[in-house]
């Protein structure tokens, strides 16, 4: 098999998915947090503030969305048409959260009426939380296993997806999305609005250590397939260590008003807990709940060998220029926010 | 054809038809809106800075429906096409991550700074920003349109596995990209664009000079946009034929359809309208005899296969939606050519913007590519069938197997629904916006009402 550096292509394109996929929580993870959070800002000041803190950079961040499913799709093209055709409703009530919060970020200022404002405010915020537990809820079945028997066909029913485990690590996205969000909301926002951020930047990280312990009791106790990785290399223990212990950084870094290194941890903990889960995983893609035969393995999905030497090519040319894009845009726009005539 | 098979499709359909309206007045307006502001930079004229920021403004509300619906369409290959997933993946998929990659990202970020970066940047870094999201959109075509024609003429592949398990392979990715018809329909795509997004800049400003507001901005930006325009529909005319050689070549079905041409081995005719009757394999119109063979081999009498040498189940089966679709788009490129020149031709006289019979015209032009750029689509996209890839997958074979007929159903109403709401919406806030018009504080235009939005916003 091909190899690039002494690693094959298909675990290039695994290691590769999984960053963009964890660039997208790091990065959408906030704008979708400060959206679950935007009703609880009462005055209308405070939201067209917490709005504009991320109306810059928001669209650069779904782009690491776009970019990745198109990578999926290109590089394993078995799993992509899997996964989004069994997660068929899931992802069109995904889709249609996706259409209504772009509408309503665009939408909000362009009229002065009150309702129409309330009316964009509670889409946005309720687009942004269905977005948040839908990942949550499809990541939750993927790490489960879905019913794939030997031919890797669909054998299960739609009510199979909410089932008690996916619906707490849905809860769980949520919630880490939330304290991400208020933590880069603080860094954004003065005086009335910053007091308030505080308060909602202590109360999220609780509850996200809350969920994240029951998380990782539920996941040992019930899905042991994920950590069975450790039996055979107990040094990569350190890696849930490490997570554990950034996020307790989280709680000290607000405690301590620090909250630049409070949204580099919550950052991090995102893309820990995706190594975990990938750990977990490799070298399937999706798991079986009911026949290993039907789990997909990255070489059985792989593309051709040739395309994703291509693409790899392309994502060593194009990603840096991406990251380079996405820095100059939020050093464009670093500092508080400030209204001005053209803000939304 | 099954349930699931027709919900599919006309969601598909539905989808990217409603996704078309935008991204062509993205490309089109974004060209407009260099131009706008590289003259700013140039003259120092108050007067294209206005109008650059009004027009932003209209593109930050048509790009955000674009790229809203856009992502629908990504994940549609995967949700509703999971078999054609498979089967393309190789080839579609790394068209389409390439578009992410290169195009998407550079358009999404630069447009912050295009819209919250006037205080931020200079305006250098500003107009910067303007080209790179230019670009961006121009790009974005690119892959969008190598990867719909390797659907249509596939080349540099080869097939690997049989029944359901078999996939298409890249061989030589160059030769995948540039397949036989990339380039013929890639330019006819992207000039199409060009027209709508002009068309659009001309439509608002002739409304603005009948009303007699903004009279120095409107004829500014109808100048800038007259020439897009008057230049671009001509190149279509040239585009258009060697797209249409491109079909002759590869697509003899497909061409057969477009001007309903049964005999096995007749000469074949140009129609200027008309209407087949597939049943009776007759097609009755106003045509020019042996004017079909005359373009594609430049001889009368030289015979054209028509769909009768064409197995039946490999036949396009709406061949009068084909026909119509067709025949609609070149009359609409004609008209887009007359009108545009008649223009050029009113304002060397100088008498262009005092018509007011031809202003009026033009406030309605705006439909022309619009429907043009539709139709064109359908003439593609529907003279294909039976084939998703031409030839080699058929679309009753590209389905998802783990969907059921009553899930899609249950996502066509929904989109239905939204998107009914959608475009109801903008249209709405693209009226406002018009009314609204530019802001406008420079001095040779002080008739104009001052506006109140430039008072500091925190007070509100």
């Amino acid at each position: 098999m091909d190899t690039v550096l002494g690693i094959d292509l298909p675990t290039w394109w695994f290691l590769l998915i999984g960053a963009l996929i964890s660039g997208y929580g790091i990065l959408d993870g906030f704008d979708l947090g400060a959206g679950a959070l935007h009703l609880f800002f009462r005055k209308e000041q405070s939201r067209r503030i917490a709005l504009n803190a991320i109306g810059p950079v928001w669209d650069g961040n779904e782009v690491w969305l776009v970019i990745g499913a198109g990578s999926l799709f290109a590089a394993f093209p078995l799993v992509y048409g899997t996964i989004l055709s069994v997660f068929y409703l899931p992802f069109m009530l995904f889709l249609v959260a996706i259409i209504f919060r772009g509408i309503s970020i665009e939408f909000r200022s362009k009229e002065k009426m009150n309702w129409w404002h309330q009316l964009w405010d509670v889409s946005y915020c309720l687009s942004s939380t269905v977005i948040s537990l839908l990942l949550g809820l499809i990541l939750g079945n993927l790490i489960q296993g879905i019913p794939l028997n030997a031919n890797h066909e669909f054998v299960g029913r739609l009510h199979d997806f909410f089932n008690p485990y996916a619906g707490l690590i849905a809860i769980t996205v949520l919630s880490l999305f939330m304290m991400h969000g208020a933590m880069y909301l603080l860094m954004k926002t003065e005086d009335r609005l910053y007091a308030k951020l505080t308060i909602i930047a202590n109360n999220t990280s609780k509850f996200f250590i809350l969920c994240f312990m029951a998380t990782s009791m539920a996941t040992l106790i019930y899905v042991p397939h994920m950590t069975a990785i450790f039996k055979g290399h107990p040094e990569l223990f350190i890696l849930p260590m490490a997570a554990l212990l950034i996020v307790l950084n989280i709680r000290r870094s607000i405690e301590k008003r620090q909250y630049r290194r409070g949204f580099v941890s919550s950052a991090v903990t995102t893309a820990l807990l995706l190594i975990l889960f990938a750990m977990g995983l490799y070298p399937n893609l999706v798991l079986s709940n009911i026949d290993p035969r039907g789990n997909i393995s990255i070489y059985e999905a792989a593309s051709s060998d040739g395309s994703l030497r291509t693409m790899l090519l392309f994502a060593f040319i194009g990603m840096p220029l991406v990251c380079t894009y996405t820095v100059f845009m939020f050093w464009t726009f670093r500092g508080k926010v400030k209204l001005e005539e053209h803000s939304y | 054809m099954d349930n699931v098979e027709l919900l599919s499709r006309i969601q598909f359909a539905f989808t990217i038809a409603f996704h078309y309206i935008y991204p062509p007045l993205s490309i089109g307006l974004g060209v407009c809106l260099v131009i706008m502001e590289g003259l700013y930079l140039k003259t120092k004229d108050k007067v294209y800075e206005e109008l650059t920021r009004f027009w932003v403004r209209i593109f930050a509300l048509i790009f955000g429906i674009g790229v809203a619906t856009g992502i629908v369409m990504e994940f549609e290959f995967g949700t509703n096409w999971a078999t054609y997933s498979r089967y393309v993946g190789d080839i579609f998929g790394s068209a389409l991550a390439a578009e992410g990659i290169f195009a998407f990202a550079l358009e999404s970020a630069f447009l912050g700074i295009l819209l919250f970066g006037w205080n931020r940047v200079s305006p250098r870094v500003h107009f910067m920003a303007t080209v790179l999201v230019a670009l961006g959109s121009i790009f974005s075509a690119l892959w969008i349109v190598v990867a719909n024609s390797w659907q249509q003429t596939p080349s540099g592949y080869r097939i690997e596995g049989t029944g359901m398990q078999a996939r298409a392979i890249v061989t030589d990715f160059w030769a995948m990209v540039f397949n036989p018809s990339s380039i013929e329909r890639y330019s006819h795509v992207l000039i199409g664009a060009l027209l709508a997004g002009s068309f659009l800049v001309l439509s608002v400003s002739a409304w603005y000079i009948l009303k007699k507001k903004y009279i120095v901005h409107a004829e500014a930006a109808f100048r800038i946009a007259l020439w897009v325009a008057a230049v671009s529909s001509l190149a279509q005319l040239f585009t258009g034929s060697k797209s249409a050689e491109v079909v002759t070549k590869y697509q003899p079905a497909k061409l057969a359809a477009m001007e309903g041409h049964f005999e096995k081995s007749a000469p074949g005719d140009m129609y200027l309208m008309g209407w087949v009757n597939a049943k009776e394999q007759k097609t009755m119109g106003l045509k020019i005899p042996g004017g079909l063979s005359f373009l594609v081999h430049h001889d009368v009498n030289a015979p054209i296969p028509g769909l009768n040498s064409i197995k039946p189940e490999n036949r396009p089966t709406a061949i009068n939606f084909v026909f119509q679709t067709y025949h609609l788009m070149i009359a609409i490129g004609m008209a887009l050519i007359a009108l545009t020149l008649f223009a050029l031709f009113m304002l060397y006289r100088g008498k262009l913007f005092q018509t007011r019979w031809l202003m009026g015209v033009f406030v309605f032009s705006v439909l022309l590519p619009q429907i043009g750029n539709q139709v064109g689509w359908y003439t593609a996209e529907v003279g294909r069938q039976p084939w998703v890839v031409y030839g080699l997958l058929r679309t009753s074979d590209a389905l998802s197997q783990a969907v059921k007929a009553e899930h899609v159903l249950a996502s066509l109403i929904m989109f239905t629904l939204i998107y009914v709401m959608l475009f109801g919406l903008f249209l709405y806030l693209l009226n406002k916006k018009i009314q609204h018009g530019p802001d406008v504080v420079s001095e040779d235009e002080t008739s104009s009402r001052m506006n109140p939005s430039l008072s500091p916003i925190l007070n509100e």
